[in-house]
């Protein structure tokens, strides 16, 4: 097991040092932060001088060996634009990505469960035929155009909901949590159904996959056979044994939720992390673009070793198989 | 019907607003954030307008731009390199801390550090000397005509601060230390700031003990930047905002039609035109046709100005013949004439000049600069298209372009200039049209060289009586025209929108927001 | 309809559409109006966007046919339209349903070529990986987690961005398409390879392969001869459904402005240069684009699915 755990972390930290060398590579080639940072009115000299002092002139492993050993520590330096520690400004975002991420996540569970049971009990009606054919538009409609339309509906037209930002937020520590107040509460509303759409598709298609499997087996049956009710026999037993794959996967899919949250929160405008991101890609703000990426990466790899580990812990056969 | 009912649900709707917030809380809506909480850290006017809030310079400008006292009460001019100024008394900073000369030297001192990126913007500063606690020696390199016009803008920390965070020289973030004044303001101005989180909301609030009489009746502003244009309307529409600086021309009908919004527009003091690459060779190699005066002339004739106005501009811009506004000092009413839109002209220049079957060059412009700059450059580029030459259009964000322009990666490019915060065509002059040489032509980035201009310029830095400087610099602007150095597009519009809720917020020509002129 | 070879055994094999139409994979088809109606509709648009330059009013790249007093007219049937403008014009004059038909006509080219791109990638990569298992094997799965552990999304964002920054102004259009199709597949590759790589494993160790190794046939002929066509069935689902996957992620890309410029747009870059003007009242900029990208990717999407659910045998 110690094996096991040694082995899947030095993985999980190998692929952290290839992101970590992927962020670099792409960033030190974009760009020109001299001429982000500088007056338009500098001169040769003083860019030269400034590109020494940012060690853009160093040597390319030395680049790469200060920028890892930076990261590790969360360090990753003063962004070119806002002039303020990189570190700290995508701490001041978190709290609205994760929010928002959570939210997405909850409405998903809430909507895809009780829509993948349905489809898998009631396999044949018109209905559970209809939403399985809603469910393939919902992975089929582009996110943004989901926004687009919910802002114009919900927004402009009936004036029910906010159309950008996080409404009121209440700082409790460095978390501002917008979740307390009613305004607060009002603008996430929109984000999250736009970016929780896909997830619900997700959910409820492998509820409906694992609760068919599960019916079919003999325990159900006897259940069944038993004359157990079957709502009983839904919910309390077949149920019961499809939360663990719908819980792994929701673990595994936050990480995607916040790569998928930059899409929704430019359209909403909401100051997540995604919009400091596709901010930080218009003004070629290098620090910004690659904490942004070594931190989802991290986020990403951390949920997916955890899982594999909480895995192995409970089935022990999956210790030796490592593909 | 529908009207209608979205008057009733947008009534609702901001009356919930309001009944939440503070009648007199002022929620602006702008299409970018300020890049610091400190004036002198980036060198970038809409930063400079919104601190202007916080921070005050010794004189500056009043309703009528017309330049007024502010923290100085007086000033004389000793020798044409020394000016005296009188400091106001009473009034003090934000944080308690009273006015004196020896901020205004602090100040001074560190607006034109090395390492200041603003120095340009007071050139012709050389020392400043304490007289007594309310008097100040200004001494300049040599005579300068325009020194109170640059005042306006150089704002006033307290000394006092600077020094106590370790502030007194402008931020140096290559050297990786946050600057205190960064995310911190200490200034003399109708607000203080109360918190500020880049690129989500900085809030202002009112600072009781300003030294003038209030026009305004705010308490509160809270500044968020919305950089969705579309964004911004559907905010405004819904109340959520109370005013933007920059309302997309195209959406101008809808927000003045419903009933909640109220639209200023005027025509900008900033002048939009195309500058050229003259070196030898184009940005992709070759050699470069626009260096021959007939093809740039064939380019010019090719656009149509009119045509740019009506639609892509929707009537809001007003197309220029020169490259300054009317309102600027220099300006000619016989050299503001449009070049008239001639298609077979315009091929027979190019056919003369020996391109009959024209040429490709690169468009350099910017997808977050001027007012619809994307959709001029495309209509421009189409027009010219039809005379047989060959943009190759080159769109992205300023940050990003910039560096093209000024690395001779670029044939023609956009460029707007309002000659803020000087109001004098000794601006474009000295910094865009005069040879590169020093702290001249900076932005002289196409590398063109016409002596005779740059001997008019030379003469009129130095000159003292008005009338004599103007005419100077309005005969290098009939130069500019005959040689075709840029080719002017047009003044373009200004759109500001507010919400109904505001009762009195006057517009400026050069585009700045002054809340402190604001009722709700 | 069933059309039987009158000799099953000893025929001059049956033409292909014969097969086809004898499978059980046709007859699926056919009795499933759903999968019918989204190849129909798929088909389409593909012919349409095939035939752009032929049945387009207008060539919406020629900057010279843009005529700006043309611009923003509405669709013919709103007051104020006019012909050809059938779906209206944008803010050059540019007719919408010439720019939608070109935009598909990119937006589904960029698809099909990330799709053979990374299905050329991943294939090989995948049999050699599986074939010859050892360094070769953990050195590219392990490229392969690193591609993975990164969201998608985030790393076609980057490469696109930065490639086109790259690249000089004057082929900066021209190698557009070139850098979203390259963005895409840097990822798509790795789900074909770990496909083929795991059922390689499998198969090298069968009987049929062990025989065909003792009488040297080499590597390369086994691997694509008999291996491959055995990992067809997982690879054609997983194809279809990422030829959608490429459109949105290409209109996302577009979307987000690091995609196709505006002069030479795909429906991504449509939608947003018309979210620009969604309030202005110009509202067929963006409607008829955002419609042509949903219906083209709902009918990829229902067909894919399909051929999941006909392909495997377990749902049947």
């Amino acid at each position: 097991m110690i094996a096991f755990l040694i082995k899947r972390i030095a993985n999980a930290m190998l692929v952290m040092l290839a992101v970590a060398f992927f962020a670099f590579m792409i960033f030190r080639f974009v760009g020109d932060p001299v001429e982000m940072m500088l007056n338009e009115q500098a001169t040769q000299a003083e860019r030269a001088d400034l590109r020494a002092k940012l060690g853009l002139e160093d040597g390319f492993l030395v680049q790469f060996g200060r920028f890892v050993t930076n990261a590790a520590q969360g360090d990753f330096g003063i962004s070119y634009r806002n002039q303020q520690e990189v570190i700290g400004l995508i701490a001041e975002r978190f709290p609205a990505t994760f929010e928002l991420v959570i939210v997405a996540t909850i409405i998903s569970l809430a909507v895809g469960i009780p829509l993948g049971v349905v489809t898998a009990i009631r396999r044949g009606a018109w209905y559970s035929e209809a939403l399985q054919f809603l469910s393939i538009i919902g992975v089929s409609l582009p996110s943004f155009v989901v926004g687009i339309v919910l802002i114009l509906v919900f927004s402009v037209t009936l004036g029910l909901f906010p159309a950008f930002g996080r409404g009121e937020t209440v700082q409790i520590g460095w978390w501002s949590t917008g979740l307390l107040t009613e305004l607060g509460r009002a603008a996430i509303l929109l984000p999250a159904v736009s970016l929780s759409l896909f997830q619900i598709t997700l959910v409820m298609r492998l509820v409906r996959a694992e609760m068919l499997e599960v019916l079919r087996a003999d325990f159900i049956k006897f259940a069944r056979a038993r004359g157990v009710p079957a709502r009983i026999v839904h919910f309390r037993h077949a149920l019961r044994n499809c939360l663990m794959p719908v819980v792994t996967m929701t673990a595994m899919q936050i990480g995607n939720l916040i790569a998928f949250a930059l899409i929704t929160e430019t359209v909403f405008q909401w100051p997540g992390m995604g919009l400091l991101f596709i901010q930080a890609v218009t003004f070629v703000d290098i620090p910004v673009m690659a904490a942004y990426l070594c931190i989802v990466s991290f986020i990403f790899v951390a949920l997916n070793t955890m899982v594999d580990i909480a895995y192995a812990v409970i089935d022990p056969r999956l210790r030796g198989a490592n593909g | 019907m529908a009207a209608l009912r979205y008057a009733l649900l947008a009534g609702v709707m901001s009356a919930a607003l309001a009944s939440a917030a503070a009648a007199e809380t002022f929620r602006w809506g702008s299409s970018r954030d300020i890049g610091s909480l400190d004036p002198y850290s980036y060198g970038d006017s809409f930063t400079i307008n919104v601190m202007n809030h916080v921070y005050e310079g010794l004189v500056r400008y009043d309703r009528n731009l017309a330049i007024e006292p502010a923290l100085a009460t007086s000033w004389e001019v000793l020798s044409p390199t020394v000016w005296r100024f009188r400091l106001r008394e009473g009034v003090s900073f934000h944080n308690g801390n009273p006015f004196t000369a020896d901020d205004v030297i602090a100040s001074l001192k560190r607006v034109s550090h090395a390492d200041s990126p603003l120095k340009g913007n007071l050139p012709a500063y050389k020392a400043a000397t304490r007289v007594d606690d309310f008097t100040v020696d200004v001494e300049l390199n040599g005579a300068y005509p325009l020194l109170l016009n640059d005042l306006t803008n150089i704002h006033i920390f307290d000394a006092e601060w600077l020094a106590q965070h370790n502030a007194e020289v402008p931020t140096d973030i290559a050297k990786g230390i946050e600057g205190f004044a960064t995310f911190n303001a200490n200034g003399t101005g109708p607000f203080k700031v109360e918190s500020r989180q880049p690129d989500a909301k900085t809030v202002f609030v009112v600072n009781p003990g300003w030294w003038d009489t209030p026009q305004h009746n705010l308490t509160r502003i809270e500044f968020t930047p919305v950089s969705s244009a579309a964004t911004r309307v559907a905010a405004l529409l819904s109340g959520e905002i109370d005013f933007t600086e920059d309302a997309p021309v195209q959406d101008l009908p809808r927000l003045a039609a419903a009933p909640n919004v109220k639209v200023l527009e005027r025509t900008d003091l900033r002048t939009i035109f195309l500058m050229m690459n003259r070196r030898d060779e184009l940005a992709e190699g070759g050699k470069n046709p626009l260096n021959d005066l007939r093809v740039r002339q064939a380019m010019q004739k090719a656009i149509d100005l009119e045509l740019l106005r009506d639609r892509v501009m929707r009537g809001k811009s007003r197309a220029a013949g020169m490259i300054i506004a009317p309102e600027i000092p220099g300006y000619d009413a016989e050299l503001d004439k449009l070049t008239p839109y001639d298609l077979d002209g315009a091929k027979a220049l190019l056919a003369e000049a020996g391109y009959p079957d024209g040429f490709a060059f690169v468009f350099n412009c910017m997808s977050d600069g001027y007012v619809n700059e994307e959709q001029l450059c495309q209509a421009i580029a189409s027009m010219w298209a039809r005379i047989g030459i060959e943009p190759k259009l080159d769109i992205a964000p300023r940050p990003v372009q910039t560096p093209k322009r000024t690395g001779a990666k670029a044939d023609v490019w956009t460029l707007g200039w309002a000659t803020l915060p000087m109001l004098d065509s000794y601006s474009p002059l000295i910094q865009i049209i005069h040879s590169r040489d020093g702290n001249a032509g900076v932005f002289n980035w196409g590398d063109w060289s016409y002596p005779e201009i740059d001997a008019l310029v030379q003469k009129a830095s130095v000159e003292l009586d008005r009338d004599k400087r103007l005419a100077m610099q309005t005969e290098a602007l009939r130069i500019v025209g005959e040689e075709v150095i840029a080719i002017p597009l047009h003044q373009q519009p200004m759109s500001w929108a507010a919400s109904a809720e505001v009762d009195e917020i006057p517009q400026f020509p050069d585009n700045k927001p002054r809340l402190w002129f604001v009722k709700k | 309809m069933t059309d039987t070879p009158v000799c099953p055994a000893r025929p001059a094999t049956p033409s292909r559409l014969a097969r086809l139409r004898d499978s059980d994979l046709w007859w699926s088809f056919t009795s499933h109006p759903t999968a019918v109606g989204a190849a129909v509709l798929l088909g389409l648009m593909m012919l349409a966007a095939l035939l752009a330059p032929l049945i387009a009013p207008q060539n919406p790249y020629d900057l010279a046919a843009l005529e700006l007093w043309n611009a923003e007219l509405p669709p013919v049937w709103v007051e104020g339209g006019q012909w050809p403008y059938v779906l209206g014009t944008d803010l050059q004059g540019r007719d919408v349903l010439s720019a939608m038909l070109y935009g598909s006509r990119i937006s589904i080219v960029i698809g099909i070529a990330s799709v053979i791109v990374s299905l050329a990638v991943g294939l090989s990569l995948g049999l050699v990986a599986g074939y010859f298992g050892g360094i070769v094997d953990n050195v590219l799965m392990r490229i392969g987690d690193v591609l993975l552990s990164i969201p998608t999304i985030l790393i076609a964002i980057l490469v696109s961005a930065v490639a086109r920054e790259m690249l000089p102004p004057g082929l900066r259009e021209a190698g557009a398409a070139a850098v979203l199709v390259l963005a895409i597949s840097l990822t798509a590759w790795v789900q074909y390879a770990r496909t083929v790589r795991a059922q390689t494993m499998v198969e090298r160790n069968k009987e049929y392969v062990q025989a065909a190794r003792l009488i040297r046939v080499p590597a390369r002929r086994i691997m694509l001869r008999h291996i491959l066509p055995n990992t067809m069935t997982p690879i054609l689902v997983a194809a279809t459904l990422n030829f959608g996957l490429a459109i949105l992620i290409e209109a996302t890309l577009s979307f987000l402005g690091v995609g196709m410029p505006p002069t030479e747009p795909s429906l991504g870059t449509l939608i947003r240069i018309g979210n620009q003007y969604l309030f202005s009242g110009l509202w067929w900029i963006v409607l008829f684009p955002a419609l042509h990208l949903c219906l083209l990717v709902v009918a990829v999407n229902l067909l894919g699915d399909w051929l999941r659910d006909a392909l495997n045998p377990k749902l049947r």
